[in-house]
């Protein structure tokens, strides 16, 4: 078996995994990516829309676009990119990590490295996962598979289309199936609000005179061979109004309702997940419970843009290449999600470090809100939020002037919504 | 020898679980015999979707019927499985009692269990069944233990099955929907909806929920088959909730109950529902069924969690009264009927083959032994089922071993060329054959990758291209 030797193995050649190496080599750290798909870019290279990059490039890129400007940074670095390539086994022994990898073209590889950053991203929830009754003909596709065939492959899947959860991929193809010649129907949301962006609901539905059924639950997809249609039933005050349930006729129906992060290899290495994102617990270097393993991207938790992806992913690569350089955090402060807050990655940071970035989602949808955010219950900031919603993404920078007074011998950092 | 291409001596309709069970039996014999399936592919009626249970031989009483095959069946798989390399696993079955009454119920299974001679059958105490299940919550009172009950991927079974009959010289002939018959002198005539007309000296009705239409076409007994549907959840294989060995209830008066079963590939199956349906394709699922599985189940395992599910689907029992209905047709010539082969007829089958050939050689079929019957199935390697260097060695030899298709389960190009080179040309029948797009993310990465492979590798084009044959296409039209 052939055996390969980097200081750093990125596992995934999406916008993350591709950030976070060049980050790394930029260092002077030697670094391999190892993507299972034949080409770099990750999910980007199915997203042919536009609206990627206007942080990091600040200009206004399709997936594609955006993905490129990193591959050909890529390209120009000794980064090894193994693609078309899959991880089988992921084994620590003590200081190392020990990938067995397997090609078509090379067959088992055995990589060795004393870092290794997870950057495998998501997979999209499915019909199971929320459990929607019914039979099972065939025309359910997740939006992301239905956004391959279109895109990539260049076939239709369906004519009239539903699409069930109104996540950014299932807004998108609402519009792309309707560019195509398709009828979208419906969308059709759990909640009370959408999960998607904003600029999505104006740009892919309004734009398109899409109806948006908000507190609409699907009760059934029907059909024998193929989808002839959905029955979708209203919420009323949290109660189901069997009543008022009603059907709308299709032959495809599109599941947008929310993405995983990918964490089985992790589970498998020992890295310890967080129930809330599906991501690992990091420390305030982004590295996970397994010493040397580090997390980033939608692996970590679930972005709204690459652009926050990559900016993750850049200092994840940082972190990594300062540990192998033996560089340790100073003093950690435990991170709680306190009142109204979904989650906050990391889950600690460095009270001795300047710009600890921190990311989180609200449970609420709420206007003139405000992020509180106490150390030892003594309120060391207060930020005034417009609107948040848990679709947008709030982040959160925070250094010494917030984190230095420390006392106790755990403290607690807890950000709250109210 | 063939007299001509559509003559033979025994024609099976229905290739489920009995009647590959039967054809793969009679294979072994100088015989020209029909498998007859009206499906697009082998397995897709009852036996793909159960709860895939190799049965302790306990839950019913010695004098029907279906518990003689039950005990006879359970204790046949072990060489089939030498023979023919499916997914069996002898895992071992508990029944879980939650109050003082049903350690009542538990003493009449284990007492039935006894007379039924099954092997190592014991009585648990709390202690014990919590050592052999420590997964079970804490008001488990106590319980029973058959150490010789199993797991089994039934459509794989099937699969197999059916592959080493038509090995072995019988003919599989798959959208054979059968329509009418007559019978002249010594011979029926057997009619397809398509036009296909075959012709054979003995029909087997193992047509599973339609044995009872298939009868009448033959104008044999008058009897009504009732679907009894069951709904089942798939959980990943990554659940903490994964118990052991199998996990019954005690039983009702209806059914079985509904079981955490870890099934033989790794996941873990819970259900099934016992409800009549008057349709008999009806198998969609429902919101109030489900639910029930769910608080069923953690009544037994409290640790299952929803965000466990990666799927649920239902299947259909074909119920005929207390047991199954196997014997010569007592009103017509050359018919044997295999009717109402509901829970335990998986773990049956095996005997029910066995059984059959018997009557069928008491009414007359002349059974004399092939020199050459060979009833070894060549084994396809799984991706997931290798080490590094075995996978290395494989790779070596052929390439596409290394091109990993389905990320969840683990399955190689060349595993889905070899299903679609076996005859799974659909995406329900590669999937069945390979397991890819059932695991987690069920499908939604593996898809176009399938679909791709499937037109390469067949000629179709994109629109010939279904889930489970009929109109269930998967694609409409090119962009």
């Amino acid at each position: 078996m052939k055996e390969l030797k980097f200081d750093a193995v990125v596992l995934g050649g999406g916008a993350a995994g591709m950030a976070a190496a060049l980050e790394l080599v930029s260092r002077g750290r030697s670094c391999a990516i190892i993507e299972r798909e034949e080409q770099l870019g990750g999910i980007l290279v199915q997203c042919i829309h536009n609206g990627f990059g206007l942080i990091e490039f600040n200009e206004e890129l399709s997936g594609p676009e955006f993905a490129e400007r990193f591959e050909e940074k890529v390209a120009k670095t000794g980064i090894v990119a193994l693609c078309s390539t899959t991880v089988v086994e992921m084994e620590v022994e003590g200081e190392e990590k020990v990938l067995y990898c397997v090609s078509s073209a090379r067959g088992v590889e055995r990589i060795r490295s004393k870092v290794v950053v997870l950057a495998m991203g998501c997979r999209e929830r499915n019909r199971g996962n929320i459990r929607i009754p019914g039979s099972r003909p065939s025309g359910v596709y997740t939006a992301g598979l239905a956004q391959r065939l279109v895109n990539i492959e260049g076939y239709v899947p369906g004519k009239d289309i539903v699409i069930i959860g109104s996540g950014d991929i299932g807004l998108i193809m609402a519009r792309r199936m309707s560019w195509i010649g398709c009828k979208v129907h419906a969308v059709v949301e759990i909640l009370p609000y959408p999960s998607g962006l904003t600029r999505n609901i104006v740009q892919c539905l309004h734009d398109f005179d899409i109806p948006l059924y908000l507190s609409h639950l699907t009760t059934d997809i029907y059909g024998r061979d193929r989808v002839e249609g959905v029955e979708i039933t209203p919420i009323e005050n949290g109660a189901l109004m069997s009543e008022k349930s009603f059907k709308i006729p299709c032959d495809t129906v599109l599941l947008s309702v929310g993405l995983v992060p990918e964490n089985e290899l992790s589970k498998k290495a020992g890295v310890e997940i967080n129930s809330m994102t599906n991501g690992p617990w990091v420390d305030s270097t982004l590295m996970t419970n397994v010493p040397g393993v580090f997390a980033c991207g939608n692996v970590l938790h679930v972005h709204d843009l690459v652009d926050y992806v990559v900016e993750e992913a850049r200092r994840a690569g940082a972190f990594a290449a300062e540990w192998l350089g033996g560089k340790k955090p100073g003093k950690e402060l435990r991170v709680k999600a306190g009142s109204n807050v979904r989650y906050v990655a990391p889950s600690k940071v460095d009270a001795t470090r300047e710009g600890n970035k921190l990311y989180l989602r609200t449970l609420v949808v709420k206007n003139e809100a405000i992020l509180e955010v106490k150390l030892d219950n003594r309120v060391v900031r207060t930020i005034k939020k417009g609107h948040v919603q848990p679709s947008e993404m709030i982040m959160l920078s925070l250094g010494k002037a917030e984190l230095e007074a420390v006392a106790g011998p755990d403290p607690v950092l807890e950000i709250s919504i109210h | 020898m063939k007299s001509s291409s559509d003559s033979f001596d025994v024609a099976i309709i229905g290739a489920g679980v009995s009647g590959a069970n039967i054809a793969r039996k009679l294979s072994a014999y100088e015989l020209d015999v029909a498998l007859l399936e009206k499906e697009v592919d082998v397995a897709f009626g009852t036996s793909k979707a159960n709860s895939g249970i190799v049965h302790g031989g306990f839950h019913h009483n010695r004098k029907h019927l279906m518990a003689r095959l039950e005990i006879q069946g359970n204790l046949m798989f072990d060489r089939l499985k030498a023979e023919l390399d499916f997914p069996f696993e002898r895992c071992g079955i508990v029944v879980a009692a939650l109050h003082e009454d049903e350690m009542r119920a538990i003493e009449q299974l284990y007492m039935q269990g006894v007379d039924n001679g099954v092997i190592g059958i014991e009585m648990c105490s709390r202690e014990r069944i919590l050592e052999l299940e420590p997964k079970l919550g804490p008001d488990t009172m106590g319980g029973l233990y058959a150490p010789g009950g199993g797991i089994v991927e039934p459509y794989r079974f099937v699969f197999s099955l059916v592959e080493n009959a038509v090995k072995n010289g019988v003919s599989l002939m798959t959208k054979f929907c059968v329509e009418s018959a007559f019978r002249e002198g010594e011979v029926w005539t057997v009619r397809s909806a398509d036009g296909r007309t075959i012709r054979a000296r003995w029909v087997v009705n193992a047509a599973g929920l339609f044995a009872d239409d298939v009868s009448k076409v033959f104008g044999a007994e008058d009897f009504e088959i009732k679907a009894r549907k069951g709904e089942y959840y798939l959980l990943d294989r990554l659940t903490k909730a994964k118990p052991n060995r199998v996990v019954f209830p005690v039983p009702t008066s209806v059914s079985k109950g509904m079981l955490i079963i870890p099934t033989a590939e790794g996941t873990v199956l819970i259900g099934p529902t016992a409800t009549g349906v008057i349709d008999k394709e009806d198998v969609a699922t429902t919101r109030l069924e489900l639910d029930t599985i769910l608080k069923s189940a953690r009544t037994m395992i409290p640790s299952i969690l929803e965000t466990d599910v990666i799927t649920s689907f239902a299947g259909l029992r074909p119920v005929l009264g207390e047991d199954f209905y196997i014997d010569t047709s007592k009103k017509v010539a050359g018919f044997v009927q295999v009717a109402g082969i509901q829970s335990p007829g998986l773990t049956a089958s095996p005997a029910i083959g066995e059984y059959v050939k018997e009557i069928l050689k008491k009414d007359g079929l002349r059974l004399v032994e092939k020199a050459d019957w060979d009833p070894f199935d060549h084994k396809v390697p799984r991706v997931k089922d290798l080490s590094p260097f075995e996978l290395d060695e494989l790779v070596k030899k052929e390439p596409s071993y290394g091109e990993i298709v389905c990320r969840c389960e683990r399955v190689s190009e060349a595993e889905i060329v070899e299903a679609i080179k076996r005859g799974h040309d659909t995406l329900d029948g590669i999937k069945y054959f390979t397991r890819a797009q059932m695991g987690r993310c069920q499908g939604g990465f593996c898809t176009y990758k399938i679909l791709k492979i499937l037109m390469r590798e067949t000629g179709m084009s994109y629109d010939e291209i279904t889930k489970r044959g009929g109109t269930s296409a998967i694609l409409r039209s090119e962009l």
